[in-house]
């Protein structure tokens, strides 16, 4: 495809010519082509596994030459990185949405690691302190160059990424979510900062979900779907509107993706009342703000909301406070208030909690199958304390023919299992304590497209008998297909509630990209829209 | 399911005599060519009567501290404190026989009661303050060995000669001597020996009938019970002939014992399963509901237990406890537990494979010392033992594991990401990788 959107300028100081990347069995990229002009911003935008940080990792060589088919010209020359280190060479550099700063180190030494500089083979610490100030003072940053970076809050941290990709000399800064972390104040600034850079003429590609950064500071913008570039729209010369860029991120069919099912939804059985959870590292945020919420017998309820907004949290501050620590609130079963101190009180009043990431919080990957199903509930399987294999045996069993799990016996180890199958292995687990309310943080990430088919299957025969879910997802198709109702939460606020009847991609993404609260029909897109070209808060 | 009636032959069925895992098959096999060794080239002693009494007794409290201490391992911990905690134990003990002239049933309590309020001091600090093991333990290893040497004023004390005490570090079993040659205790133990072994081949293979797993071919189970019959029944003879008064040693007695207890603590209870868990992905068991703090706080006051027993054992068989007591044996039982096949990461590890990994070691001192190496050079080979044996165990894991592979192949698709400047390197958990 072709770029006409900045095509105005001079000869673009970037073009990816139709990049293609593969990974063992996935498609990530297909055919995408971009094109930079100089001091140019340029915005892409993608839902979660669209591939957009993929191709952010081809370009800055992460993937090196080889690894990918397309060229990237750079500057009028095709360039070949063979790693990070090449493409920083030539003055590209990526700021991640997790810093790469050593907390104990100062400012100063965090800038120049790994290009001291030096007087006699000795650290010159006079030239890079007073060099240290000169960029903290371009970005902005009213800080002594010697404090070490721990002491630090993300923002400021984020501006010493920034001071250190100017010392070395950058032309086209990468900025991965740069204000995902960041608060109201502080991603202005940010954002005022990548406009003085502009002025530089430091060109910027700038990931980001939040449609009013975009149309703030970006000059165009390429939308990614599923691996392709679906269109490339000239910001400045008013060709974008938020519908377009929503339409253009989720707009995917949706048929026959899920399982069918009736769904017979109960009373509430479930209730959190005004929870709040502060963050595990930084006890000073708060993930979750005095929130409520209610899941049903049988009912299926989504929690969709972006990386960092606070699921994770608040799902495990429920599950025994297992992590984010909770502050106050009240959880109530069966209309009776509980007290979930640990996790296993929380397995005792039967809630089940499958995790984001199935290799390092699901599984011991040193487990055959059999052991891990038992694990959460080993008491089951148990008399006086010692363990009953032929119970388990029969358990394990009867859950690989049931979630038909790929595996020779249940004598298998886990590690040897694809991820689909891993993840059967973890909701046996959880399905083996018999849960009535089973949570489950982005089940399908990472797994195929048939393992997912099944797994949906799964959590909808839990529902039909009579357990609630509790499905947390980035990946809205994922929350309309299967769910009955859907939470969406933005910044530690739910922002809306709404039954799936009501429910389309393009409300949901603005919910879960903006603090305020949507209403519950999709009818006031207008009105919302010129709310929304103010800054958020 | 494969069928248990497997008619043609694999070789991966031998290594279904030891039960399956590679690691076990290795270590056996080690040991017994070890063994064979040594007997070839000391010309016999090493399989002599006598000096397989000495290679028991000498052993034993060693061995029952490499059962403590894989347990630990496998939480992902470490222990260096056993030395010293069998020490202090063991003046204490002596002291309260000696000089408070306690029976010695009362001071064999006293010396384990003093091994759990160590045990608990130590898990306290590892498991509920969060102090690393190894500090936790580098601590204790100054502050017990200081603890000897204050409560017996840097000198030995001795034990009165005919006390029965003795019996648990240097003991025979009775004899009732009918005119027979061959020690009656130890034969009775032998033919024990072999009855459970072929009980439990029964039983296995009937239990594994039964839920449908596959048990293996009948050869197997054949094969496996002979091997041990033979071993057993060779071993039987041996102790039985030795010196008149001598049978199997109570040590080694006691040592059975608590190998057979402890395994079947580490396979078959709850509490056995979640020290695996911790060690094997804590944050995984404490999602699973696991209580991490209590299963670290019982590993290391086991531990300590098991080294005040240990330290009796010393204490009984030297007669005396002294200041020098115990020196180096948190070495010792560290080494047998990883050349036993333990993992350094924790999760991995097996009584069985770390009684046979000292055994190793003590067979091979024992062995070098028949034929007259210098001990400057034992300490050399010892060494030298536990590197191949564990570096061979590294190697064939790293080949023989897809995972690993696969990871490999990761890293070789982003060679820049381990070597490139810290802000460059590639988040995997970006928001769409």
């Amino acid at each position: 495809m072709t770029t006409d959107a900045a095509g105005a300028a001079p000869a673009p100081i970037l073009e990816m010519r139709r990049i293609s990347k593969e990974f063992p069995g996935v498609k990530a990229l297909s055919d995408v082509s971009i094109s930079v002009g100089p001091g140019q911003i340029h915005a892409v935008a993608g839902e979660n596994g669209a591939g957009k940080s993929t191709l952010m990792k081809v370009l800055s060589g992460v993937y090196p030459y080889g690894t990918y088919q397309g060229d990237i010209v750079y500057r009028g020359q095709l360039q070949r990185f063979r790693n990070v280190g090449s493409s920083e060479a030539v003055g590209i550099v990526t700021i991640h949405q997790e810093f790469a700063l050593i907390p104990e180190l100062s400012i100063t030494e965090n800038i120049f690691l790994g290009s001291e500089l030096t007087r006699a083979g000795v650290i010159d610490w006079d030239e890079e302190n007073r060099r240290a100030s000169e960029l903290l003072a371009l970005v902005g940053l009213n800080e002594d160059p010697q404090t070490q970076i721990k002491h630090l809050g993300v923002g400021k941290q984020q501006l010493v990424e920034i001071a250190r990709a100017l010392h070395k000399d950058v032309q086209l800064l990468i900025l991965d979510e740069p204000t995902a972390t960041l608060n109201g104040t502080d991603s202005q600034h940010l954002l005022e900062l990548i406009l003085g850079l502009k002025e530089r003429g430091v060109s910027s590609i700038i990931i980001s979900h939040k449609l009013n950064e975009i149309e703030q500071i970006a000059d165009s913008i390429t939308i990614l779907r599923d691996g392709h570039a679906i269109e490339t729209l000239n910001v400045k010369a008013h060709e974008v509107d938020e519908d377009r860029i929503i339409r253009g991120m989720v707009g995917r069919s949706l048929q026959s993706r899920f399982p069918d099912r009736t769904p017979r939804i109960g009373e509430v059985f479930f209730e959190v009342r005004d929870w709040t959870v502060r963050h595990p590292q930084a006890p000073e945020r708060l993930v979750c703000k005095s929130e409520s919420f209610s899941i049903r017998r049988g009912e299926i309820v989504g929690l969709a909301g972006l990386m960092g907004a606070g699921r994770t949290e608040l799902a495990m501050s429920v599950f025994g406070r297992s992590y984010g620590s909770y502050v106050s609130g009240q959880i109530f079963i069966d209309g009776r208030e509980v007290v979930l101190n640990s996790v296993s009180d929380a397995i005792a009043h039967g809630i089940a909690y499958v995790s984001e990431d199935r290799t390092t919080l699901g599984l011991n990957l040193l487990d055959d199958i059999k052991e891990s199903v038992v694990s959460a509930k080993l008491r089951k399987v148990a008399r006086a304390g010692v363990v009953d294999e032929a119970q388990e045996r029969r358990a394990a069993e009867g859950y690989r023919s049931g979630l038909r799990i790929k595996a020779p016996s249940v004598d298998e180890g886990v590690r040897q299992l694809s991820g689909g199958n891993q993840q059967k292995v973890v909701l046996a687990k959880w399905m083996f304590t018999d849960p009535q309310l089973l949570i489950l943080d982005e089940p399908t990430r990472g797994i195929d497209v048939g393992a997912k088919f099944e797994i949906y299957g799964i959590i909808q025969r839990l529902a039909a008998q009579g357990s609630g879910v509790l499905l947390i997802s980035s990946e809205l198709p994922e929350l309309l297909g299967i769910c009955d109702r859907i939470y969406t939460i933005f910044e530690g606020r739910i922002t809306a509630d709404l039954p799936v009847s009501q429910a389309d991609p393009e409300t949901l993404m603005r919910s879960i990209t903006t603090t305020q609260r949507a209403q519950q029909t999709a009818h006031q897109t207008a009105q919302k829209k010129t709310q929304q070209k103010a800054p958020t808060r | 399911m494969s069928a248990p009636d497997q008619k043609t032959f694999r070789f991966g069925d031998l290594r279904r005599i030891v039960g399956g895992s590679g690691r076990q098959f290795g270590i056996l096999g080690a040991l017994i060519a070890i063994v064979i060794f040594f007997q070839v080239l000391t010309g016999g002693k090493t399989l002599d009567p006598i000096n397989l009494l000495n290679l028991v007794n000498g052993n034993a409290y060693v061995l029952i501290l490499a059962i403590g201490m894989v347990l630990v391992i496998i939480a992902g911990h470490i222990d260096l404190s056993v030395g010293s905690v069998a020490a202090f134990a063991g003046i204490i003990v002596a002291i309260s026989v000696n000089q408070w002239h306690w029976p010695w049933p009362f001071a064999l309590l006293l010396g384990l009661g003093v091994g759990a309020v160590v045990g608990a001091w130590q898990g306290f600090w590892v498991a509920y303050v969060g102090v690393p093991a190894f500090i936790v333990t580098l601590a204790g290893m100054l502050i017990f060995r200081g603890a000897n040497q204050f409560v017996g004023n840097s000198t030995s004390v001795s034990l009165p000669a005919s006390d029965s005490f003795a019996f648990i570090g240097s003991g025979y079993l009775p004899d009732p001597a009918w005119g027979v040659q061959l020690n009656l205790s130890t034969v009775i133990l032998g033919i024990l020996a072999i009855g459970g072994v072929v009980a439990r081949e029964v039983l296995l293979r009937r239990r594994g009938r039964r839920m449908g797993a596959d048990a293996g071919p009948l050869w197997v189970a054949v094969v496996r019970a002979a091997l041990l019959i033979a071993v057993i029944s060779g071993a039987t003879y041996l102790f039985a002939k030795g010196p008149l008064g001598t049978s199997f040693p109570i040590a080694g007695l006691i040592l059975v014992v608590l190998v057979l207890g402890y395994s079947f603590l580490a396979n078959r209870t709850i509490i056995g399963r979640h020290i695996y868990a911790v060690g094997g992905n804590w944050r995984a068991a404490e999602l699973s509901g696991v209580r991490i703090r209590r299963v670290n706080f019982f590993v290391m006051m086991n531990m300590s237990v098991i080294a005040a027993f240990a330290g009796e054992m010393w204490v009984a068989r030297a007669a005396a406890s002294g200041p020098g007591d115990g020196i180096g044996w948190e070495l010792d039982a560290i080494a047998a537990v990883f050349i036993g096949g333990a993992a350094v990461s924790g999760g991995i590890g097996t009584i069985v494979g770390s009684v046979v990994g000292g055994l190793v070691i003590a067979v091979l001192n024992n062995g070098l010392s028949l034929l007259g190496v210098s001990s400057d050079r034992v300490q050399i080979i010892k060494g030298l033992v536990l590197l191949v044996a564990v570096g061979v165990d590294v190697y064939s894991k790293s080949r023989g594991r897809p995972s690993i592979i696969a990871r490999l192949q990761r890293r070789a698709l982003a060679p820049t990401a381990e070597v490139s400047p810290p802000d460059t390197v590639a988040h995997d958990k970006g928001s769409d990788s």
